[in-house]
């Protein structure tokens, strides 16, 4: 049995990645996309059940010394069915939508699903990291589907870039884990050295704020609306956004072990809720508003994390998960039959296909908080653990879940509003401004917002007994997570109350400073982006301007030095050399003069007096005695003289 | 055999006149497949040697004078190389399948470059590299001047004075090496093992200098990149794939192969320095590639971005301290996986940007708008290219960066700034994408044929195997992981 689940939680992974990635990349997949995907969807159900009975753990050795390893604890158990089942539903709700491309949708959304299954079953951090970015990746591509669009393209760019800015931190915590001594595995986390412990915390904290759309990263979630709603009811609902909320239920051992990041975690959750909650009030269009839902609904999770209470972050991930897939798919519906999502389009909406009308109104209510759907008490499971840190931040809470009952209040006053005949007009000029509708709406769009409407109404029992001890267990967190009843009841009253008075005022306060999700995308624009290409031209000008011409410049000056040595060498060196051989030509030639006038001469001269000489000597060779004698006497005289004056 | 097997052939290729062009070409193409075949042959009897030992060695007498012998071998370093090499080289000769220009001079030039690229991967000793180093040079400049585009003589000028130069640096170093060790000669492994120098560190600091500048030139980093960019706008795109693929390698080959084991305490000295300079290119690298409108240029500065970082994590592995041992080698591995895995994802890349200037004589991305329209074929690999680039899981890139990021981060925290690079890479590539492939069909797309076959042939393959080994990395970080192991402990000393 164990051999068969380990293999089964291979396939989890692997199958639908190896077919999505095959069906993305042939392009005449086109007619056997749906059947193909849809029965892997259905396999991976099947699979994800059998895993989360089994609870197997697979590794294998990967880089840095660490392994690459899929575990299904209790937590993982939970999410995992949820997510194949909406996956399932999702691809089956996607036939209305995608009508061309069909391969390539359903295989990046598979590829996705495979990828979320990893992270959601990732035992170490490489792991995770791994999952963590081919979700980011796969959201990219999805959400810029339709690329004729250049401006869905750069909703996938904005996206993209944003949850990677914060997934910087993971790489960060991936060192700071191997710095940290106790290894990459998420369990071993909190055992690492205090001080590397700590950045791993921000590192995953940041990550995980990221991929949720907390602040102040909320604003890539109002971007990604421009991807299909099918994709919104996956990614935007139960599948990458829930994963930043996930991530941090998982790691909340970590939180807990730093000290400080519980009470941040909680404030950053709170302020989201609130603020998102606002935000989501002031929208006009539906996507919108569910999108600024999804971030604060998330931020109930991510209070969850800080608050220690994984149960209730659990079941609030789980319900909301079905709730929202249920209101993007509707969303999705209208879109596709009326061609707009904007709430002045679809007054009355509701009553035009009933089955999706009433669905949606389940989800609306399970979201404004109302008893006994599934929100309401999740969402008090979560708040009951964060009075008791602090009260403030549980009246933030409060408050947060009367904005979500009046945003969801806003959609249903919306879609049930009786239009009369003379203002039908009004509303039909809206239709077909996004795209050209079909004014139907399939069998097989519908069929999957029902199992969705029923996990809207009832995941909530997960968060009340009975079934809250078995939760409890399956997290580790025996005997925790029990919500007072008086909680319960004030906060169904709250919600029940503000839904009364939206119905019956008919309209909500529009926060105008809220509409433009608070500012952040522009603030993104001019404090990040733009400064970031202005930097990245001033560099490249820098770059050819200085850099490269210093270059050539260097180059350029050896070559002027060479010329002018160049010249040097004819100037100087060589007219040096060349009047040194004239010099010495007319040293050698007046040489040569001096030679003839003076040597020679002086030779000559020599000679002639020799000669001279000579003729001198051979006078007194007469050859007469008496001369001789004479000679003689003369020289003895002489002689005598020299004697006497010698001596 | 494996060096000289394509050089042989080029030179039968330049030998013989009157062969057709297309005999030409697919000689070309199957001297490159033997020789992959047997370097495939070679990696699978290919056993870990011991620690500063080499395996399937060969040394033969050269010049005894200079005590300087013909001395190949290989180990964990030199063997991903010579692997990823072959590989890119094959998909060059089956990407020029459909080159007009000269096609058989290209496939001589090609294959005397592949033999040199090997030689230089093989090399155990400091001349023979030098050799091989510069013949490299030589051989490119041919290929930029003689099949390249825009301007390629003044292009090719540049690329072959900037990095001849370097490589005279790299001479001085050599011989600096060489008069120091008692006995002199310029085996490598005797180098590594005598270390000379060590007592003396200035004259240490000098040589090392005198090195790494000659490597900077040719990996290239900051500020000795800026020849990069025009020699791979005019060269031949088969000329760039080859030179971003294996000719950067050289550089960043030296460093691990030479610079480390034979100068360990002036490496150390100056660890910081090469950290810093990792660093800079890293970011500056990634900004500037950022701002270009030419797609060619601006893969170029990825590839100052890239080399960055095994600059960074060779930097790294200098800092000797406490118990980090563990985390530098894992940053060595890391770099020498991006070795592996930049040569073989840039490769791709830059094959595709021939696929635009073949159809269109373009490279300007304003220029161009929804190609995925005419044709998607080109999008998809060009997607999946860019993706791989800018370190997606399941591509190469990832696995090596990450333990770049990982081992840094562990051994030097500061390094961390390094990380914001891949942001930066994803925004420009993402940029790039939206650019070319996404909107209306518009400008030079018009009309766009998509990829034929030999281009799906050349440039698939590389990319598969970045998926492969991105996928597995095990059989890679088998070979990579003692060697590294012994760089570190090499470094150490």
């Amino acid at each position: 049995m164990n051999e068969f689940a380990q293999v089964c939680l291979w396939l989890l992974v692997l199958l639908p990645a190896g077919v999505g990635a095959v069906l993305a990349a042939v392009a005449r997949a086109d007619r056997v996309a749906v059947p193909v995907s849809a029965s892997t969807a259905a396999v991976m159900v099947g699979l994800s059940a059998v895993v989360a009975a089994a609870r197997p753990a697979v590794a294998v050795p990967f880089v840095a010394g660490t392994d690459v390893a899929l575990t299904v604890d209790g937590l993982a158990a939970l999410i995992l069915p949820m997510l194949t089942v909406v996956t399932l539903l999702v691809l089956l709700a996607a036939t209305g939508e995608i009508r061309t491309s069909t391969a390539r949708f359903h295989g990046l959304m598979l590829v996705f699903a495979a990828a979320v299954a990893a992270t959601a079953t990732a035992a170490t951090l490489p792991t995770l990291l791994m999952a963590w970015e081919i979700m980011g990746a796969a959201s990219y591509a999805l959400i810029g589907f339709q690329w004729r669009d250049d401006d869905r393209v750069s909703a996938g760019l904005t996206a993209f870039l944003t949850t990677r800015a914060a997934d910087l931190g993971l790489y960060l915590a991936a060192g700071a884990a191997l710095a940290g001594g106790a290894g990459l595995a998420l369990a071993d986390l909190p055992a690492s050295s205090p001080g590397w412990r700590n950045v791993i915390t921000a590192g995953i904290l940041v990550a995980a704020l990221g991929k949720a759309a907390q602040l102040p990263f909320s604003f890539w979630l109002s971007r990604a609306m421009a991807g299909p709603s099918t994709v919104s009811a996956l990614l935007h609902s139960a599948a990458m956004v829930a994963m930043g909320g996930y991530l941090l239920l998982r790691v909340e051992p970590l939180l807990a072990a730093s000290g400080w990041a519980g009470p941040v975690t909680i404030g950053l959750g709170a302020a989201t809720a609130l603020l998102l909650s606002a935000v989501a009030l002031a929208q006009r269009d539906l996507k919108q508003l569910l999108a600024a839902s999804t971030a604060a609904q998330l931020g109930f999770v991510v209070m969850a994390a800080g608050a220690a209470t994984v149960t209730g972050g659990a079941a609030h991930l789980v319900a909301h998960a079905a709730t929202k897939a249920l209101l993007f798919l509707a969303a999705g519906v209208w879109l596709t039959a009326l061609g707009t999502k904007r709430l002045t389009g679809l007054r009355g909406v509701a009553k035009r296909w009933r089955l999706v009308g009433w669905s949606a109104t389940i989800g609306a209510l399970a979201l404004a908080g109302i008893a006994p759907l599934s929100l309401w008490a999740t969402k008090d499971a979560v708040l009951t653990a964060v009075a008791e840190q602090s009260p403030w931040l549980y009246a933030a809470g409060l408050v947060a879940s009367a904005l979500s009952a009046a945003y969801a209040a806003k959609i249903l006053v919306v879609i049930w509003l009786r239009v009369p005949a003379d203002r039908r007009a009004e509303v039909e000029a809206h239709f077909d401004e996004e795209e050209r509708g079909t004014r139907r709406v399939t069998v097989r769009q519908q069929a999957p917002l029902l199992p969705l409407a029923v996990g809207a109404a009832c995941a909530g029992l997960l968060a009340l007994p009975p079934l809250v001890a078995a939760v409890s267990r399956a997290v580790g967190e025996p005997g925790g997570a029990h919500t007072p009843a008086w909680e319960l009841v004030v906060s169904a009253a709250i919600a029940l109350v503000v839904l009364l008075i939206v119905v019956v005022r008919r309209r909500v306060p529009e926060p105008r400073w809220a509409l433009r999700w608070l500012g952040l995308p522009a603030a993104a624009s001019a404090l990040v982006v733009r400064p970031t290409l202005r930097c990245a031209n001033a560099l490249a000008r820098f770059d050819d301007r200085i850099v490269d011409r210093g270059v050539t410049g260097a180059a350029r000056a050896a070559l002027a030095v060479s010329r002018r040595a160049g010249g040097f060498d004819d100037r100087v060196v060589d007219r040096a050399v060349e009047r040194g051989a004239a010099g010495t030509l007319r040293v050698a030639q007046r040489a040569g003069r001096a030679d003839d006038r003076w040597l020679d001469a002086a030779v000559e001269h020599l000679a002639a007096t020799v000669r001279r000489l000579g003729r001198l000597a051979r006078r007194p060779q007469t050859g007469q005695l008496h001369q001789y004698y004479l000679q003689a006497v003369v020289v003895l005289v002489l002689g005598v003289v020299l004697l006497v004056a010698l001596g | 055999m494996i060096i000289f097997l394509p050089l042989v052939a080029g030179l039968a290729l330049a030998a013989l006149p009157r062969l057709g062009d297309r005999t030409a070409r697919w000689t070309w193409v199957a001297v490159t497949a033997v020789d992959l075949a047997l370097i495939i042959g070679l990696w699978l009897r290919y056993e870990t040697p011991p620690p500063g030992g080499l395996a399937f060695e060969e040394q033969v007498p050269w010049i005894p004078g200079v005590n300087s012998s013909y001395h190949l071998g290989v180990d964990g370093l030199s063997l991903p190389l010579i692997a990823m090499t072959g590989v890119i080289f094959l998909a060059c000769a089956v990407y020029a399948l459909r080159n007009r220009r000269r096609p058989r001079a290209q496939a001589a030039l090609f294959l005397f470059l592949h033999s040199v690229s090997l030689g230089l991967f093989l090399a155990a000793d400091l001349i023979l590299f030098f050799v091989f180093f510069d013949l490299s040079i030589v051989g490119m400049y041919f290929v930029i001047a003689g099949w390249g585009h825009g301007n390629p003589g003044r292009s090719a000028m540049k690329f072959f004075l900037y990095t001849f130069l370097g490589s005279l640096a790299l001479l001085v170093g050599f011989i600096g090496l060489y008069v120091a060790a008692e006995p002199h000669t310029f085996d490598m492994p005797a180098l590594a093992a005598a270390t000379p120098l060590a007592g003396r560190p200035l004259a240490g600091g000098l040589v090392l200098a005198a090195i790494l500048v000659g490597l900077a030139v040719k990996t290239p980093t900051v500020p000795f990149h800026t020849w990069l960019p025009p020699a791979h706008t005019d060269a031949p795109s088969v000329g760039s794939a080859v030179l971003a693929g294996v000719l950067l390698k050289m550089g960043t080959y030296g460093f691990v192969r030479i610079a480390m084991p034979m100068l360990p305490q002036a490496w150390r000295a100056w660890a910081w320095v090469i950290v810093v300079v990792g660093v800079v290119s890293v970011l500056y690298g990634a900004l500037v590639a950022l701002a270009q409108t030419n797609v060619k240029r601006m893969i170029a500065y990825t590839s100052v971005n890239h080399m960055g970082y095994i600059v960074l994590a060779v930097g790294v592995a200098g800092l000797v301290a406490g118990d980090t041992a563990a985390a530098r080698s894992i940053a060595v591995t890391g770099a020498v996986y991006q070795m592996v895995s930049h040569g073989l994802i840039t490769a791709a890349l830059f094959l595709l940007t021939g696929v635009l200037r073949d159809r269109a004589g373009s490279y300007e991305m304003r220029e161009y708008g929804g190609l995925a329209a005419p044709a998607p074929r080109f999008a998809a690999v060009f997607a999946v290219g860019a993706f791989a680039s800018l370190g997606l899981p399941a591509f190469t890139g990832f696995i090596a960066e990450f333990q770049i990021f990982t081992g840094s981060v562990a051994a030097a925290p500061v390094t961390a700034v390094a990380i914001l690079g891949i942001l930066v890479t994803a925004a420009l590539f993402l940029r790039a994408l939206q650019g070319l492939l996404a909107g209306d069909t518009r400008g030079r797309a018009v009309g766009f044929t998509d990829l034929r076959p030999a281009e799906v042939w050349s440039v698939g393959p590389l990319l598969l195997l970045s998926l492969l080994f991105g996928v597995l990395p095990r059989p890679l970080l088998d070979v990579i992981e003692p060697a590294s192991a012994t760089v570190i402990d090499l470094v150490g000393r």
